[in-house]
Protein backbone atom coordinates (compact mmCIF):
# COMPACT_ATOMS: atom_id res chain seq x y z
CA UNK A 1 0.00 0.00 0.00
CA UNK A 2 1.18 3.92 -0.87
CA UNK A 3 0.30 5.03 2.00
CA UNK A 4 2.36 7.50 3.91
CA UNK A 5 2.42 6.94 7.57
CA UNK A 6 4.29 9.54 8.35
CA UNK A 7 1.93 12.25 7.87
CA UNK A 8 -0.63 10.89 10.07
CA UNK A 9 1.41 9.53 12.48
CA UNK A 10 2.41 13.45 12.43
CA UNK A 11 -1.04 14.59 13.67
CA UNK A 12 -1.64 12.30 15.81
CA UNK A 13 1.17 13.27 17.62
CA UNK A 14 -0.09 17.07 16.86
CA UNK A 15 -3.28 16.23 18.30
CA UNK A 16 -2.34 14.71 21.73
CA UNK A 17 0.22 17.57 22.06
CA UNK A 18 -2.92 20.46 21.75
CA UNK A 19 -5.63 17.86 23.48
CA UNK A 20 -3.46 17.63 26.76
CA UNK A 21 -2.92 21.24 26.46
CA UNK A 22 -6.22 22.19 26.28
CA UNK A 23 -6.87 19.93 28.94
CA UNK A 24 -4.05 21.57 31.21
CA UNK A 25 -5.56 24.58 30.47
CA UNK A 26 -9.24 23.86 31.73
CA UNK A 27 -8.01 22.02 35.23
CA UNK A 28 -5.85 25.35 35.98
CA UNK A 29 -9.32 27.08 35.66
CA UNK A 30 -10.71 24.79 37.53
CA UNK A 31 -8.79 24.41 40.70
CA UNK A 32 -8.75 28.06 41.39
CA UNK A 33 -12.73 27.36 41.14
CA UNK A 34 -12.50 24.59 43.06
CA UNK A 35 -10.18 26.17 45.58
CA UNK A 36 -12.42 29.16 46.18
CA UNK A 37 -15.68 27.12 46.46
CA UNK A 38 -13.67 24.64 49.25
CA UNK A 39 -12.65 27.61 51.15
CA UNK A 40 -16.16 29.17 51.20
CA UNK A 41 -17.63 26.21 52.35
CA UNK A 42 -15.46 24.83 54.51
CA UNK A 43 -15.28 28.36 56.54
CA UNK A 44 -19.00 29.74 55.77
CA UNK A 45 -20.84 26.25 56.21
CA UNK A 46 -20.28 26.43 60.29
CA UNK A 47 -21.70 29.51 60.75
CA UNK A 48 -24.98 28.96 58.49
CA UNK A 49 -27.85 28.70 61.32
CA UNK A 50 -31.52 29.29 62.17
CA UNK A 51 -30.44 32.52 63.17
CA UNK A 52 -28.76 33.46 60.46
CA UNK A 53 -32.45 33.95 58.61
CA UNK A 54 -34.75 35.08 61.78
CA UNK A 55 -32.25 38.00 63.29
CA UNK A 56 -31.11 41.46 62.17
CA UNK A 57 -27.28 42.10 61.73
CA UNK A 58 -25.96 42.41 65.64
CA UNK A 59 -23.50 45.18 67.31
CA UNK A 60 -19.94 43.57 67.39
CA UNK A 61 -19.82 41.11 70.46
CA UNK A 62 -23.32 39.79 70.02
CA UNK A 63 -25.09 37.28 68.22
CA UNK A 64 -27.55 37.76 65.79
CA UNK A 65 -27.72 36.79 61.69
CA UNK A 66 -28.08 38.39 58.56
CA UNK A 67 -32.05 38.64 58.00
CA UNK A 68 -32.26 42.27 57.07
CA UNK A 69 -29.47 41.56 54.87
CA UNK A 70 -31.48 38.90 52.81
CA UNK A 71 -34.71 40.69 52.82
CA UNK A 72 -32.69 44.34 51.94
CA UNK A 73 -31.07 42.12 48.80
CA UNK A 74 -33.93 40.45 48.02
CA UNK A 75 -36.17 44.09 47.78
CA UNK A 76 -33.26 45.44 45.29
CA UNK A 77 -33.08 42.66 43.14
CA UNK A 78 -37.18 43.21 42.86
CA UNK A 79 -36.64 46.82 42.22
CA UNK A 80 -33.56 46.13 39.89
CA UNK A 81 -35.46 43.70 37.70
CA UNK A 82 -38.65 45.75 37.91
CA UNK A 83 -36.80 48.93 36.26
CA UNK A 84 -34.22 46.95 33.80
CA UNK A 85 -35.70 44.09 32.98
CA UNK A 86 -39.16 45.45 30.88
CA UNK A 87 -36.45 48.49 29.66
CA UNK A 88 -34.36 45.44 28.77
CA UNK A 89 -36.87 43.48 26.56
CA UNK A 90 -38.37 46.56 24.65
CA UNK A 91 -34.82 47.67 23.97
CA UNK A 92 -34.02 43.97 22.91
CA UNK A 93 -37.25 43.47 20.99
CA UNK A 94 -36.42 47.32 19.24
CA UNK A 95 -32.91 46.19 18.19
CA UNK A 96 -34.05 42.55 17.13
CA UNK A 97 -37.47 43.69 15.04
CA UNK A 98 -37.40 47.16 14.20
CA UNK A 99 -33.77 48.55 13.93
CA UNK A 100 -31.99 45.23 12.77
CA UNK A 101 -29.76 46.94 10.33
CA UNK A 102 -29.47 50.80 11.25
CA UNK A 103 -26.30 52.55 12.72
CA UNK A 104 -28.46 53.54 15.58
CA UNK A 105 -28.95 49.97 16.72
CA UNK A 106 -25.40 49.33 16.37
CA UNK A 107 -24.36 52.03 18.75
CA UNK A 108 -27.09 50.97 21.26
CA UNK A 109 -25.83 47.64 20.71
CA UNK A 110 -21.77 48.84 21.33
CA UNK A 111 -22.52 51.26 24.04
CA UNK A 112 -24.82 48.15 25.97
CA UNK A 113 -22.04 46.15 25.57
CA UNK A 114 -19.08 48.70 26.84
CA UNK A 115 -21.22 50.05 30.11
CA UNK A 116 -21.15 47.34 32.37
CA UNK A 117 -18.52 48.42 34.71
CA UNK A 118 -20.87 48.22 38.31
CA UNK A 119 -18.37 50.72 39.78
CA UNK A 120 -19.06 53.41 37.66
CA UNK A 121 -22.59 52.61 37.64
CA UNK A 122 -22.42 53.08 41.44
CA UNK A 123 -21.00 56.26 41.67
CA UNK A 124 -22.94 57.54 38.49
CA UNK A 125 -26.05 57.03 40.30
CA UNK A 126 -24.99 58.45 43.67
CA UNK A 127 -24.01 61.37 41.52
CA UNK A 128 -27.69 61.83 39.83
CA UNK A 129 -29.77 60.41 42.62
CA UNK A 130 -28.09 59.90 46.31
CA UNK A 131 -26.84 64.05 46.31
CA UNK A 132 -29.93 65.25 44.77
CA UNK A 133 -32.15 63.14 47.52
CA UNK A 134 -29.49 63.81 49.78
CA UNK A 135 -29.78 60.49 51.79
CA UNK A 136 -28.91 56.71 50.50
CA UNK A 137 -31.81 54.57 49.71
CA UNK A 138 -32.67 51.79 48.05
CA UNK A 139 -34.43 53.25 45.34
CA UNK A 140 -31.21 54.52 44.94
CA UNK A 141 -29.73 50.68 44.84
CA UNK A 142 -32.64 49.26 42.79
CA UNK A 143 -31.67 51.77 40.20
CA UNK A 144 -28.30 51.06 40.10
CA UNK A 145 -29.05 47.40 39.95
CA UNK A 146 -31.55 48.01 37.01
CA UNK A 147 -28.84 49.22 34.89
CA UNK A 148 -26.99 46.22 35.37
CA UNK A 149 -29.83 44.09 34.50
CA UNK A 150 -30.55 46.53 31.73
CA UNK A 151 -28.19 45.56 28.83
CA UNK A 152 -27.77 41.92 29.96
CA UNK A 153 -31.74 41.51 29.36
CA UNK A 154 -31.32 43.46 26.23
CA UNK A 155 -28.65 41.55 24.55
CA UNK A 156 -30.12 38.47 26.00
CA UNK A 157 -33.91 39.23 24.27
CA UNK A 158 -32.15 40.37 21.28
CA UNK A 159 -30.07 37.45 20.47
CA UNK A 160 -33.44 34.79 21.35
CA UNK A 161 -35.64 37.25 19.45
CA UNK A 162 -32.90 36.19 16.40
CA UNK A 163 -32.95 32.98 16.62
CA UNK A 164 -36.56 32.87 16.17
CA UNK A 165 -36.65 32.11 12.52
CA UNK A 166 -38.23 35.04 9.53
CA UNK A 167 -40.06 32.44 8.20
CA UNK A 168 -41.97 32.24 11.45
CA UNK A 169 -42.92 36.11 11.02
CA UNK A 170 -43.28 35.36 7.50
CA UNK A 171 -46.19 32.72 8.32
CA UNK A 172 -47.63 34.45 10.48
CA UNK A 173 -47.54 37.85 8.26
CA UNK A 174 -48.94 36.11 5.94
CA UNK A 175 -52.50 35.52 7.58
CA UNK A 176 -53.07 39.22 7.97
CA UNK A 177 -51.61 39.82 11.45
CA UNK A 178 -50.27 43.52 12.13
CA UNK A 179 -46.45 43.54 12.95
CA UNK A 180 -47.00 44.25 17.11
CA UNK A 181 -49.24 41.10 16.91
CA UNK A 182 -46.18 38.95 15.07
CA UNK A 183 -44.13 40.08 17.30
CA UNK A 184 -46.49 40.04 21.05
CA UNK A 185 -48.23 36.68 19.99
CA UNK A 186 -45.44 34.81 17.83
CA UNK A 187 -41.91 35.77 18.52
CA UNK A 188 -42.31 36.37 22.16
CA UNK A 189 -43.97 33.33 22.68
CA UNK A 190 -41.18 31.23 20.57
CA UNK A 191 -38.32 33.48 22.39
CA UNK A 192 -40.03 33.45 25.83
CA UNK A 193 -38.03 30.37 27.61
CA UNK A 194 -34.90 32.50 26.18
CA UNK A 195 -35.81 35.93 27.51
CA UNK A 196 -36.37 34.08 30.92
CA UNK A 197 -33.17 32.78 31.01
CA UNK A 198 -32.23 36.38 29.98
CA UNK A 199 -33.72 37.92 33.15
CA UNK A 200 -32.65 34.90 35.44
CA UNK A 201 -28.97 35.45 34.21
CA UNK A 202 -29.27 39.18 35.12
CA UNK A 203 -30.61 38.15 38.78
CA UNK A 204 -27.91 36.01 39.35
CA UNK A 205 -25.46 38.93 38.23
CA UNK A 206 -26.98 41.69 40.42
CA UNK A 207 -27.06 39.64 43.60
CA UNK A 208 -23.38 39.55 43.81
CA UNK A 209 -22.91 43.20 43.21
CA UNK A 210 -21.81 45.16 45.79
CA UNK A 211 -19.84 48.53 44.17
CA UNK A 212 -23.06 49.83 43.16
CA UNK A 213 -24.91 49.13 46.51
CA UNK A 214 -22.28 51.14 48.21
CA UNK A 215 -22.96 54.34 46.71
CA UNK A 216 -26.52 54.09 46.71
CA UNK A 217 -28.23 51.78 49.55
CA UNK A 218 -25.31 51.83 51.41
CA UNK A 219 -26.52 49.74 54.74
CA UNK A 220 -28.70 49.70 57.16
CA UNK A 221 -28.31 47.67 60.57
CA UNK A 222 -31.69 47.48 61.35
CA UNK A 223 -34.84 45.50 59.38
CA UNK A 224 -36.07 48.25 57.24
CA UNK A 225 -38.17 47.97 54.18
CA UNK A 226 -38.80 51.32 53.68
CA UNK A 227 -37.66 52.04 50.21
CA UNK A 228 -36.94 55.33 50.68
CA UNK A 229 -34.20 54.68 52.81
CA UNK A 230 -31.07 53.00 53.44
CA UNK A 231 -31.51 49.39 53.31
CA UNK A 232 -29.00 46.32 54.49
CA UNK A 233 -27.99 43.98 51.92
CA UNK A 234 -25.69 40.94 51.62
CA UNK A 235 -23.07 42.20 49.66
CA UNK A 236 -22.00 45.14 51.45
CA UNK A 237 -22.75 43.79 54.71
CA UNK A 238 -20.07 40.98 53.53
CA UNK A 239 -17.91 43.68 52.59
CA UNK A 240 -18.14 45.79 55.93
CA UNK A 241 -17.96 42.53 58.32
CA UNK A 242 -15.21 40.81 56.39
CA UNK A 243 -12.93 44.04 56.82
CA UNK A 244 -13.97 44.72 60.61
CA UNK A 245 -11.94 43.18 63.36
CA UNK A 246 -14.87 41.65 65.08
CA UNK A 247 -14.50 37.49 64.99
CA UNK A 248 -18.46 37.09 64.96
CA UNK A 249 -18.92 39.90 62.04
CA UNK A 250 -15.99 37.62 59.91
CA UNK A 251 -18.27 34.26 60.88
CA UNK A 252 -21.34 36.18 58.99
CA UNK A 253 -19.59 37.56 56.38
CA UNK A 254 -18.42 33.94 55.49
CA UNK A 255 -21.83 32.69 55.89
CA UNK A 256 -23.04 35.49 54.23
CA UNK A 257 -21.00 34.71 50.81
CA UNK A 258 -21.93 30.99 51.35
CA UNK A 259 -25.46 31.82 51.20
CA UNK A 260 -25.15 34.22 48.10
CA UNK A 261 -22.81 31.76 46.02
CA UNK A 262 -25.34 28.93 46.79
CA UNK A 263 -28.32 31.34 45.85
CA UNK A 264 -26.85 31.99 42.23
CA UNK A 265 -25.80 28.56 42.43
CA UNK A 266 -29.32 27.46 42.29
CA UNK A 267 -30.74 30.02 39.90
CA UNK A 268 -28.26 28.70 37.39
CA UNK A 269 -29.50 25.07 37.90
CA UNK A 270 -32.88 26.41 37.57
CA UNK A 271 -31.78 28.01 34.05
CA UNK A 272 -30.15 24.96 32.94
CA UNK A 273 -32.71 22.24 34.07
CA UNK A 274 -35.85 23.60 34.25
CA UNK A 275 -36.32 26.48 30.55
CA UNK A 276 -35.49 24.15 27.62
CA UNK A 277 -32.65 25.78 25.41
CA UNK A 278 -34.46 28.06 22.75
CA UNK A 279 -32.71 25.79 19.80
CA UNK A 280 -34.15 22.46 21.65
CA UNK A 281 -37.75 24.15 21.22
CA UNK A 282 -38.44 23.40 17.63
CA UNK B 1 -56.00 42.35 -21.26
CA UNK B 2 -57.92 41.80 -17.77
CA UNK B 3 -60.67 44.35 -18.71
CA UNK B 4 -59.99 42.31 -22.09
CA UNK B 5 -60.98 39.19 -20.78
CA UNK B 6 -63.41 40.70 -18.07
CA UNK B 7 -65.81 42.73 -21.11
CA UNK B 8 -65.73 39.24 -23.18
CA UNK B 9 -67.03 37.08 -20.21
CA UNK B 10 -69.64 39.60 -19.25
CA UNK B 11 -70.49 40.80 -22.70
CA UNK B 12 -70.02 37.33 -24.95
CA UNK B 13 -73.68 36.81 -23.95
CA UNK B 14 -74.49 39.96 -26.22
CA UNK B 15 -74.18 39.40 -29.81
CA UNK B 16 -72.71 41.97 -31.61
CA UNK B 17 -70.95 44.06 -28.88
CA UNK B 18 -67.82 46.29 -30.02
CA UNK B 19 -66.83 45.13 -26.38
CA UNK B 20 -65.57 42.11 -28.40
CA UNK B 21 -63.84 43.92 -30.89
CA UNK B 22 -61.80 45.73 -28.57
CA UNK B 23 -60.69 42.59 -26.68
CA UNK B 24 -59.45 41.06 -29.95
CA UNK B 25 -57.09 44.29 -30.51
CA UNK B 26 -56.01 44.20 -26.95
CA UNK B 27 -55.32 40.91 -27.11
CA UNK B 28 -53.32 40.72 -30.21
CA UNK B 29 -51.57 44.11 -28.99
CA UNK B 30 -50.34 42.50 -25.47
CA UNK B 31 -49.01 39.69 -27.35
CA UNK B 32 -47.38 41.75 -29.83
CA UNK B 33 -46.02 43.77 -27.34
CA UNK B 34 -44.86 41.78 -24.69
CA UNK B 35 -43.16 38.85 -27.06
CA UNK B 36 -44.25 36.22 -24.24
CA UNK B 37 -46.08 33.06 -26.17
CA UNK B 38 -49.01 32.50 -24.37
CA UNK B 39 -51.38 29.88 -25.79
CA UNK B 40 -54.69 28.51 -24.39
CA UNK B 41 -55.26 31.20 -21.85
CA UNK B 42 -58.00 33.55 -23.47
CA UNK B 43 -60.77 32.58 -22.68
CA UNK B 44 -60.51 32.76 -18.43
CA UNK B 45 -61.48 35.30 -16.46
CA UNK B 46 -58.33 36.62 -14.49
CA UNK B 47 -58.03 37.36 -10.36
CA UNK B 48 -54.30 38.65 -11.06
CA UNK B 49 -52.92 40.78 -13.79
CA UNK B 50 -49.21 41.94 -13.99
CA UNK B 51 -48.18 44.50 -15.32
CA UNK B 52 -44.31 45.65 -16.12
CA UNK B 53 -43.78 44.42 -12.71
CA UNK B 54 -39.97 44.70 -11.52
CA UNK B 55 -38.34 43.45 -8.71
CA UNK B 56 -35.27 44.57 -6.53
CA UNK B 57 -33.25 43.10 -4.08
CA UNK B 58 -31.43 46.56 -2.61
CA UNK B 59 -29.12 47.10 -6.21
CA UNK B 60 -29.84 43.48 -8.01
CA UNK B 61 -32.54 42.97 -10.01
CA UNK B 62 -34.84 40.27 -9.86
CA UNK B 63 -37.59 40.18 -11.80
CA UNK B 64 -37.78 42.09 -15.30
CA UNK B 65 -40.82 43.34 -17.04
CA UNK B 66 -43.53 40.40 -15.87
CA UNK B 67 -46.64 40.77 -17.74
CA UNK B 68 -49.19 37.61 -16.80
CA UNK B 69 -52.81 37.68 -16.16
CA UNK B 70 -53.67 34.66 -13.32
CA UNK B 71 -56.65 32.79 -14.26
CA UNK B 72 -59.20 32.68 -11.64
CA UNK B 73 -60.00 29.64 -9.58
CA UNK B 74 -57.59 28.10 -11.64
CA UNK B 75 -54.14 26.27 -10.46
CA UNK B 76 -51.55 28.44 -12.02
CA UNK B 77 -47.91 27.11 -11.66
CA UNK B 78 -44.39 28.80 -12.06
CA UNK B 79 -41.57 26.62 -12.91
CA UNK B 80 -37.98 27.10 -13.75
CA UNK B 81 -34.58 26.50 -12.55
CA UNK B 82 -33.51 27.52 -9.56
CA UNK B 83 -32.71 31.46 -9.21
CA UNK B 84 -35.25 32.50 -11.83
CA UNK B 85 -37.44 34.27 -9.82
CA UNK B 86 -40.52 32.02 -9.64
CA UNK B 87 -40.74 32.77 -5.50
CA UNK B 88 -39.91 36.11 -5.57
CA UNK B 89 -42.37 36.85 -8.17
CA UNK B 90 -44.78 34.91 -6.09
CA UNK B 91 -43.80 36.68 -2.74
CA UNK B 92 -45.27 40.07 -4.90
CA UNK B 93 -48.85 38.70 -4.65
CA UNK B 94 -49.33 39.02 -0.83
CA UNK B 95 -46.00 41.51 -0.98
CA UNK B 96 -44.72 39.73 1.60
CA UNK B 97 -41.45 41.09 0.84
CA UNK B 98 -42.54 44.18 2.33
CA UNK B 99 -41.13 42.92 5.50
CA UNK B 100 -37.77 43.49 4.42
CA UNK B 101 -36.96 47.50 3.49
CA UNK B 102 -34.17 46.88 0.81
CA UNK B 103 -36.77 44.98 -1.08
CA UNK B 104 -39.02 46.47 -3.55
CA UNK B 105 -41.16 45.65 -6.22
CA UNK B 106 -42.71 48.01 -9.27
CA UNK B 107 -45.28 48.30 -11.88
CA UNK B 108 -48.46 46.93 -11.33
CA UNK B 109 -50.19 43.99 -9.62
CA UNK B 110 -53.86 44.31 -10.00
CA UNK B 111 -55.99 42.26 -8.11
CA UNK B 112 -60.06 42.07 -8.49
CA UNK B 113 -59.02 45.41 -9.94
CA UNK B 114 -57.15 47.06 -7.62
CA UNK B 115 -53.03 47.61 -8.01
CA UNK B 116 -52.02 46.17 -4.59
CA UNK B 117 -48.61 47.70 -5.30
CA UNK B 118 -50.10 51.56 -4.89
CA UNK B 119 -49.04 53.64 -2.22
CA UNK B 120 -51.69 53.64 0.51
CA UNK B 121 -53.06 49.82 0.29
CA UNK B 122 -52.96 47.65 4.19
CA UNK B 123 -50.70 45.04 3.84
CA UNK B 124 -52.61 43.18 6.33
CA UNK B 125 -55.91 43.33 4.80
CA UNK B 126 -54.37 42.14 1.65
CA UNK B 127 -52.71 39.77 3.19
CA UNK B 128 -55.98 38.28 4.88
CA UNK B 129 -57.06 38.09 1.06
CA UNK B 130 -54.01 36.81 -0.60
CA UNK B 131 -52.69 33.81 1.85
CA UNK B 132 -49.52 31.84 1.59
CA UNK B 133 -47.76 28.50 2.58
CA UNK B 134 -44.43 28.51 2.52
CA UNK B 135 -41.39 26.15 1.81
CA UNK B 136 -40.50 24.54 5.04
CA UNK B 137 -43.78 24.30 7.67
CA UNK B 138 -44.17 26.78 10.16
CA UNK B 139 -46.29 25.88 12.54
CA UNK B 140 -46.26 28.23 15.76
CA UNK B 141 -45.20 27.43 19.17
CA UNK B 142 -49.12 26.59 19.98
CA UNK B 143 -51.53 23.86 20.08
CA UNK B 144 -52.43 22.57 16.24
CA UNK B 145 -56.15 24.67 17.28
CA UNK B 146 -54.68 27.76 18.57
CA UNK B 147 -52.49 27.40 15.12
CA UNK B 148 -55.62 27.13 13.03
CA UNK B 149 -57.48 29.72 15.07
CA UNK B 150 -54.48 32.47 15.42
CA UNK B 151 -54.98 34.18 11.99
CA UNK B 152 -59.11 33.86 12.49
CA UNK B 153 -59.36 35.94 15.62
CA UNK B 154 -57.48 38.42 13.54
CA UNK B 155 -60.30 39.34 11.46
CA UNK B 156 -63.74 37.82 13.04
CA UNK B 157 -65.29 37.76 16.31
CA UNK B 158 -66.71 34.11 16.41
CA UNK B 159 -68.27 32.19 19.45
CA UNK B 160 -66.95 29.10 20.76
CA UNK B 161 -69.03 27.08 19.02
CA UNK B 162 -68.70 28.31 15.55
CA UNK B 163 -64.82 28.34 16.01
CA UNK B 164 -64.85 24.90 16.66
CA UNK B 165 -66.38 24.59 13.43
CA UNK B 166 -64.30 26.66 11.48
CA UNK B 167 -60.97 24.88 12.86
CA UNK B 168 -62.92 21.63 12.05
CA UNK B 169 -63.43 22.78 8.53
CA UNK B 170 -59.95 23.90 7.89
CA UNK B 171 -58.97 21.07 9.16
CA UNK B 172 -60.53 18.61 7.15
CA UNK B 173 -60.06 20.39 3.67
CA UNK B 174 -56.52 19.80 4.62
CA UNK B 175 -57.32 16.33 4.85
CA UNK B 176 -55.59 16.63 8.81
CA UNK B 177 -58.78 15.97 10.52
CA UNK B 178 -58.81 12.25 10.60
CA UNK B 179 -55.44 12.29 11.93
CA UNK B 180 -55.08 14.49 14.52
CA UNK B 181 -58.95 15.07 15.74
CA UNK B 182 -57.87 13.06 19.28
CA UNK B 183 -55.15 15.72 20.04
CA UNK B 184 -56.35 19.11 19.11
CA UNK B 185 -54.77 21.20 22.25
CA UNK B 186 -51.40 19.47 21.75
CA UNK B 187 -48.45 21.69 20.59
CA UNK B 188 -48.30 22.17 16.51
CA UNK B 189 -44.28 21.82 16.73
CA UNK B 190 -45.06 17.91 17.58
CA UNK B 191 -46.59 16.40 14.19
CA UNK B 192 -44.69 15.04 11.45
CA UNK B 193 -43.25 17.20 8.62
CA UNK B 194 -46.49 16.22 6.05
CA UNK B 195 -48.93 16.99 8.92
CA UNK B 196 -47.47 20.51 9.95
CA UNK B 197 -47.27 21.38 6.53
CA UNK B 198 -51.33 20.26 5.81
CA UNK B 199 -51.62 22.32 9.41
CA UNK B 200 -50.10 25.04 7.76
CA UNK B 201 -52.64 24.68 4.55
CA UNK B 202 -55.34 24.33 6.88
CA UNK B 203 -53.98 27.34 8.78
CA UNK B 204 -54.34 29.50 5.57
CA UNK B 205 -57.73 28.84 4.47
CA UNK B 206 -59.58 28.92 7.68
CA UNK B 207 -59.13 32.91 7.43
CA UNK B 208 -60.52 31.79 3.56
CA UNK B 209 -58.64 34.15 1.78
CA UNK B 210 -59.53 34.55 -2.29
CA UNK B 211 -56.19 33.54 -3.23
CA UNK B 212 -53.33 30.69 -2.02
CA UNK B 213 -50.11 31.16 -2.75
CA UNK B 214 -47.85 28.07 -2.46
CA UNK B 215 -44.28 28.63 -2.09
CA UNK B 216 -42.89 24.79 -2.84
CA UNK B 217 -45.37 23.17 -0.57
CA UNK B 218 -44.14 19.90 -0.77
CA UNK B 219 -40.59 19.94 -1.29
CA UNK B 220 -39.63 19.00 2.44
CA UNK B 221 -41.86 15.85 2.38
CA UNK B 222 -42.31 12.90 1.70
CA UNK B 223 -43.50 11.18 -1.77
CA UNK B 224 -46.81 9.99 0.14
CA UNK B 225 -47.65 13.59 2.19
CA UNK B 226 -46.33 15.51 -1.59
CA UNK B 227 -49.25 12.55 -2.70
CA UNK B 228 -51.96 14.18 -0.22
CA UNK B 229 -50.97 17.99 -0.75
CA UNK B 230 -51.53 17.35 -4.34
CA UNK B 231 -54.85 15.88 -3.88
CA UNK B 232 -55.82 18.64 -1.90
CA UNK B 233 -54.55 21.61 -4.28
CA UNK B 234 -57.09 19.81 -6.53
CA UNK B 235 -59.69 20.20 -4.05
CA UNK B 236 -59.26 23.64 -3.07
CA UNK B 237 -59.41 25.10 -6.54
CA UNK B 238 -63.04 25.08 -6.65
CA UNK B 239 -63.21 27.95 -4.08
CA UNK B 240 -59.38 29.53 -4.00
CA UNK B 241 -57.27 30.72 -7.32
CA UNK B 242 -53.75 28.86 -6.60
CA UNK B 243 -50.76 30.35 -7.40
CA UNK B 244 -47.73 27.13 -6.79
CA UNK B 245 -43.91 27.56 -7.35
CA UNK B 246 -42.68 24.28 -7.62
CA UNK B 247 -39.26 23.00 -9.32
CA UNK B 248 -40.85 19.57 -9.95
CA UNK B 249 -41.84 19.36 -13.16
CA UNK B 250 -44.15 16.58 -12.79
CA UNK B 251 -46.12 18.54 -9.87
CA UNK B 252 -46.31 21.20 -12.25
CA UNK B 253 -47.84 18.95 -14.95
CA UNK B 254 -49.92 16.64 -12.38
CA UNK B 255 -51.73 19.81 -10.39
CA UNK B 256 -51.25 23.18 -12.50
CA UNK B 257 -54.02 24.12 -15.51
CA UNK B 258 -51.83 27.09 -16.41
CA UNK B 259 -47.72 26.95 -16.07
CA UNK B 260 -45.74 29.86 -16.07
CA UNK B 261 -41.57 29.51 -17.07
CA UNK B 262 -39.41 31.90 -15.85
CA UNK B 263 -35.97 32.14 -16.63
CA UNK B 264 -33.65 34.48 -15.15
CA UNK B 265 -36.31 36.87 -13.28
CA UNK B 266 -38.31 36.91 -16.76
CA UNK B 267 -41.41 35.06 -18.19
CA UNK B 268 -40.61 33.03 -20.67
CA UNK B 269 -43.84 31.57 -21.99
CA UNK B 270 -47.30 30.96 -20.30
CA UNK B 271 -49.85 28.76 -21.29
CA UNK B 272 -52.22 25.99 -20.32
CA UNK B 273 -50.06 23.08 -19.07
CA UNK B 274 -51.00 20.85 -21.21
CA UNK B 275 -50.09 22.67 -24.10
CA UNK B 276 -46.94 24.16 -22.41
CA UNK B 277 -45.96 20.96 -21.75
CA UNK B 278 -46.50 19.04 -25.16
CA UNK B 279 -46.17 21.75 -27.64
CA UNK B 280 -43.88 24.36 -25.68
CA UNK B 281 -43.72 28.22 -27.50
CA UNK B 282 -40.05 28.42 -26.75
CA UNK B 283 -36.64 26.37 -26.99
CA UNK B 284 -35.70 27.71 -23.74
CA UNK B 285 -39.11 26.37 -21.92
CA UNK B 286 -38.37 22.91 -24.17
CA UNK B 287 -35.07 23.17 -23.09
CA UNK B 288 -36.17 23.56 -19.55
CA UNK B 289 -39.29 20.66 -19.40
CA UNK B 290 -37.07 18.20 -21.10
CA UNK B 291 -33.97 18.02 -18.26
CA UNK B 292 -31.36 19.49 -20.96
CA UNK B 293 -30.99 22.45 -18.18
CA UNK B 294 -31.91 23.41 -14.77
Amino acid sequence: MAIDLYLYRKRRLLNLVSLTLSMLATLFGLLWLAWLLWTLVSQGIQYVNWDLFTQATPPPGETGGLSNAITGSLILIALGVAIGAPVGIFAGTYLSEFGRDTRFAAVVRFISDVLLSSIIIGVFVYEVVVIHMGHFSAYAGGLALALIVLPIVLRTTEDMLRLVPDRMREAAAALGAPRWKVIVSIVYRAARSGILTGILLAVARVSGETAPLLFTALNNQFSSTHLNEPIANLPVVIFQFAMSPYDDWQHLAWAGALLITAGILLLNIIVRVFLPEPERQR
Amino acid sequence: MTQGIRLTMKESVIPFNLGNLEHADNAQSRTQESDVPTQGTEEVPSKITLRGLNFHYGKSQALFDVNLDIPENQVTAFIGPSGCGKSTLLRCFNRIYALYPRHRASGEIILDGENILARGIDLNLLRARVGMVFQSPTPFPMSIYDNIAYGVRLYERLSRASMDRRVTWALKKAALWNEIKDKLHHSGTALSGGQQQRLCIARAIAIKPEVLLLDEPASALDPISTLKIEKLIDELKRDYTIVIVTHNMQQAARVSDYTAFMYLGKLIEFGATRLLFTNPGEKQTEDYITGRYG
